[in-house]
């Protein structure tokens, strides 16, 4: 598909998107957002940019191959379960600490919001994967 | 000690086929250091188990299942551990020499060794299950020595069949040891037989025997399932030897041995393992007249020691438990032996047809000697051990409660065994030398493998003339199946008792058996392929397998649409059925209380459901989806959850796009399906609708739990940090849930890529790729 008005618009939109995507992953745990629908957001730039340059380019632009993230996902996914056990409680259990940054008060940290990235990155990984190896069947 | 000499065996597997390499011939000899160290320290650990203080560890391994590493050094498992190591050292010698320049020898030597460490921890495991972990690893090393020679389909085939007869079995014993830890209370075996009778009045009793019985059935090839054992001796000769009649096939008389404290003395027990071991041992005695095979002549003879092992545990009492323990140290020295010298002329010959075979003493005088003396046990003849042993199970017979039957089905086997004796042990070395070139210039091989022969038949004789040394030195191998202490003495003259008068009749009968063993073999062999159980276990897997395959064709047909309607209509028959005859329909009063907007979001979403099932262009159809789709979000939207609104319009928007792509590759619209085909079809999405809106009203009218919202919301702040209950139910409440799924999106990711990616790009592959065809049409 060669189209310069979906060409020019998708370079723009790359990283604004982007930003977007971190932007609901950021205030998931409190307002509407989250890993998944981050993730989603994520992946969209991505695929209109293989469908306006194919899949070759939006490889090249994403520089990892998209199943290298399922695997990381999973994998921060799975510690952050797993970070609970090490200190000897259940599978899944929340462990929470604070960060104070200067200026904005304390900020809440927790293995939920590490088990939220790796969603996060799975859901990408996952989409982009699919609608690459779609995009390169021929 | 006891956990670090069976870990010293894994250990050694791993190393073994690099070590292998380096060594070269001498590997043999350096690998055979590990089973001597470990039959010196068994026989160290001797005096602790005679005094009654065997050694033991215990080791917590899963203190939940009751599993855990606890081992026990008492006599029968040191009697055990002795037969493995030591006859393991012969066999890892041997085997070196055997095998020699095969590619494959790291690989034989490792799989040899876990062996080694699997079957010492069947004999040391002080826990059921622990047993039963090791049991399965002796039966899965058996299958890859069974199918050593992989590149020939017989020993597959042979590997496959004893896998899948000892695997079955071993799941029948699962199931036998749980029900008889949970009726005992424990898992750890000194503490089950410390209970005394107990377990006999457990009302688990007869479930739990009956399921240990088939595993242990399975494992030492008794009727049904003895079949699997003359088919294993496929594997390299060394491996019969050791596997297939010294050790592997003795683990399910070892675990009878072991139980019968506990479990025998009963009716049950009595009748079934007695019945089963005397048609064991009478159906191997007499299948073993029909074999040519050196091997094969063997292995039924086995069976039918087996056979005899097993009755005399049936049996029961002190007299014939001890029987069994000296028969079975007996047989495994001779039979060894003999598994050995059955290698080495075939070694050197190039054959192992009996009927082939004559003369080779002049060739092979050192063989010859071995196998005599192994064959002479075998046959029972004093001085050697084999006599004694038969000696006792006469007298265990005659006294035994079976009456003239009992003592009958004895002598047949004994019978067996001369013939078989005479003809593996005796014939190929004697009477004329055949004229075939490989035979009549056969030599001795070299003294890695005829040692091992020769240290065994001199084991027999040894034992036979020092019959009382050894006597107390099997006692309290007796003692741990009996129950209780004894004091066994074994001697070579017992009298001028009725035993002795049953020996001379044997030998006469085997030798006029032997000596008009031609026609018995042709006559045999006319009937032994109606009486093969092989057959009937041929005509299973046959059937298994057609079954598989038609079912296969039926539901897995390669056409997505009929994947499709099998699952909606499973579900309708499955859910619907349910809800109609378990719960009924609901009807909760304020449903047509509905207002303005809602009206307008249905109708939307009705509207472009209409538009997807009518229109004629893909385009259309999927934009008519998601704009139903779209409809939803509204819904959800209106209703405050903007996260699923938010979550639900980009799936809309991707699944557009992803739709966009996979057109591409698609041919023209078409229809394809008949009439006939479409009102099906109709039918079942309205009865799937219909399923759907009866669920949600059921679920609106009856509240089956107490919903849980409010909990959630008033603890989502406060204890899990975050105030979009939302989210925090995806990825704290039910973070496990969250995982699944995203491991299923993961699994189903790798799916679509490798059926895009790795696929054949072969037009024959199968029906997929065939889509101009109708599922009707043809």
């Amino acid at each position: 598909m060669n189209s310069l008005i979906l060409q020019t618009t998708t370079r723009y939109l790359l990283p604004l998107l982007l930003l977007f995507s971190i932007f609901l992953f950021g205030r998931g745990h409190n307002e509407p957002g989250g890993g998944f629908v981050a993730g989603l957001v994520a992946a969209a730039p991505f695929a209109l940019y293989s469908i306006a340059f194919g899949a070759r380019e939006a490889r090249r632009v994403l520089r990892i191959d998209p199943r290298w993230f399922i695997g990381f996902g999973l994998l921060v996914a799975l510690t952050a379960g797993l970070l609970g056990v090490l200190l000897g409680r259940p599978f899944f259990s929340g462990v929470w600490t604070y960060l104070v940054v200067p200026g904005l008060g304390p900020i809440d940290l927790g293995t939920p919001m590490l088990f939220d990235l790796g969603v996060y990155v799975g859901v990408f990984g996952v989409t982009l994967t699919i609608i690459f190896a779609m995009e390169e069947a021929d | 000690m006891l956990l670090a000499a069976i870990g010293s065996g894994f250990v050694m597997a791993l190393l073994a086929p690099g070590l292998t390499r380096r060594l070269g011939r001498a590997a043999g000899w350096v690998f055979a250091i590990l089973p001597v160290t470990l039959t010196l320290l068994f026989a160290g650990a001797w005096s602790a188990a005679a005094d009654g203080a065997p050694i033991t560890t215990t080791l917590a391994w899963v203190p939940e299942l009751g599993l855990s590493l606890s081992f026990r050094a008492d006599g029968l498992s040191l009697l055990f551990a002795l037969l493995i190591t030591g006859i393991g050292a012969l066999v890892v010698l041997y085997g070196g020499s055997y095998l020699h320049g095969d590619r494959d020898l790291g690989r034989f030597y490792s799989w040899l060794f876990v062996f080694m460490a699997a079957m010492l921890g069947v004999a040391l495991a002080d826990n059921l299950l622990l047993l039963f972990v090791f049991w399965e690893l002796t039966s899965l090393s058996s299958y890859m020595l069974i199918g050593f020679g992989h590149d020939r389909a017989p020993a597959r085939q042979a590997a496959l069949q004893a896998l899948l007869i000892t695997g079955g079995g071993g799941l029948a014993l699962l199931a036998g040891l749980v029900l008889l830890g949970v009726g005992a209370g424990t898992f750890e075996i000194s503490a089950l037989l410390g209970q005394g009778a107990a377990a006999r009045i457990d009302p688990l009793y007869v479930p739990a025997v009956g399921l240990i019985l088939v595993g242990a059935f399975t494992k030492s090839a008794q009727f049904p399932f003895h079949f699997w054992l003359p088919n294993a001796m496929e594997a390299p000769t060394p491996i019969s030897a050791y596997l297939h009649s010294a050790t592997m096939v003795k683990a399910g008389v070892y675990l009878l041995l072991r139980l019968s404290p506990a479990l025998g003395g009963t009716e049950l027990w009595t009748l079934v393992v007695g019945g089963v071991g005397a048609t064991t041992m009478v159906l191997g005695a007499v299948l073993a007249l029909a074999q040519t095979d050196l091997k094969r002549l063997l292995a039924y003879s086995t069976v039918s020691a087996l056979g005899l092992l097993t009755l005399l545990i049936g049996i029961g009492t002190p007299r014939a438990l001890e029987a069994a323990v000296v028969f079975l140290l007996a047989h495994a020295l001779y039979k060894g032996a003999l598994f050995l010298v059955a290698g080495i002329l075939d070694h050197e010959t190039g054959t192992r047809d009996i009927t082939r075979l004559g003369g080779l003493w002049r060739g092979l005088p050192i063989t010859a000697a071995a196998a005599g003396g192994a064959a002479l046990s075998m046959a029972g003849l004093p001085p050697l051990f084999g006599f004694i042993s038969k000696e006792l199970a006469y007298e265990a017979a005659l006294a035994g409660p079976g009456g003239p039957a009992l003592i009958a089905v004895v002598v047949i086997a004994g019978i067996g065994f001369v013939v078989v004796a005479a003809q593996v042990g005796l014939a190929p070395f004697w009477g004329r030398r055949p004229t075939d070139e490989g035979v009549a210039h056969a030599h001795e091989p070299g003294v890695s493998l005829w040692l091992g022969p020769m240290i065994l038949s001199l084991a027999s004789l040894g034992a036979g003339v020092f019959a009382g040394a050894v006597g107390g030195w099997v006692g309290p191998a007796v003692a741990s199946a009996t129950g209780t202490p004894v004091t066994v003495r074994l001697a070579l003259w017992h009298g001028l008792n009725p035993a002795l008068w049953l020996s001379l009749l044997t030998l006469a009968v085997g030798g006029l058996l032997f000596a008009a063993r031609r026609p018995i073999r042709n006559g045999l062999s006319r009937l032994n392929p109606v009486l093969g159980a092989d057959l009937g276990f041929q005509a299973g897997l046959g059937g298994l397998n057609a079954v598989a395959q038609a079912q296969t064709r039926f539901f897995q047909n390669g056409y997505l649409r009929f994947y499709l309607l099998m699952v909606v209509a499973t579900t309708i028959l499955l859910v619907g059925g349910t809800l109609v005859s378990q719960i009924g329909v609901g009807w909760p009063l304020d449903v047509l209380d509905v207002q303005a907007h809602e009206v307008v979001f249905g109708g939307l979403i009705l509207v472009a459901a209409l538009v997807a099932i009518t229109s004629r262009s893909r385009l259309s159809a999927i934009a008519a989806l998601g704009a139903a789709g779209f409809g939803v979000s509204l819904i959800y939207l209106w209703y405050g959850a903007p996260d699923l609104a938010m979550t639900q319009f980009l799936i809309e928007s991707l699944t557009v796009i992803l739709f966009v792509l996979v057109f591409y590759h698609l041919p023209h619209f078409t229809r394809l399906s008949s009439p006939g085909a479409r009102a099906r079809d109709i039918v079942i999405a309205l009865l799937a609708g219909g399923l759907m809106t009866a669920l949600v009203l059921t679920v609106l009218a009856v509240p089956l739990f107490p919903s849980i919202s409010g909990y959630y919301g008033a603890v989502s702040a406060a204890e899990a940090h975050g105030r979009n209950v939302v989210n925090v139910i995806l990825v704290d409440f039910r973070g496990l849930d969250t995982l699944g799924e995203i491991t299923v999106l993961g699994i189903a990711a790798t799916g679509v890529y490798a059926l895009l990616k790795l696929h054949p790009r072969n037009p024959a592959v199968g029906p997929v790729y065939d889509s101009a065809r109708s599922e009707d049409g043809s």
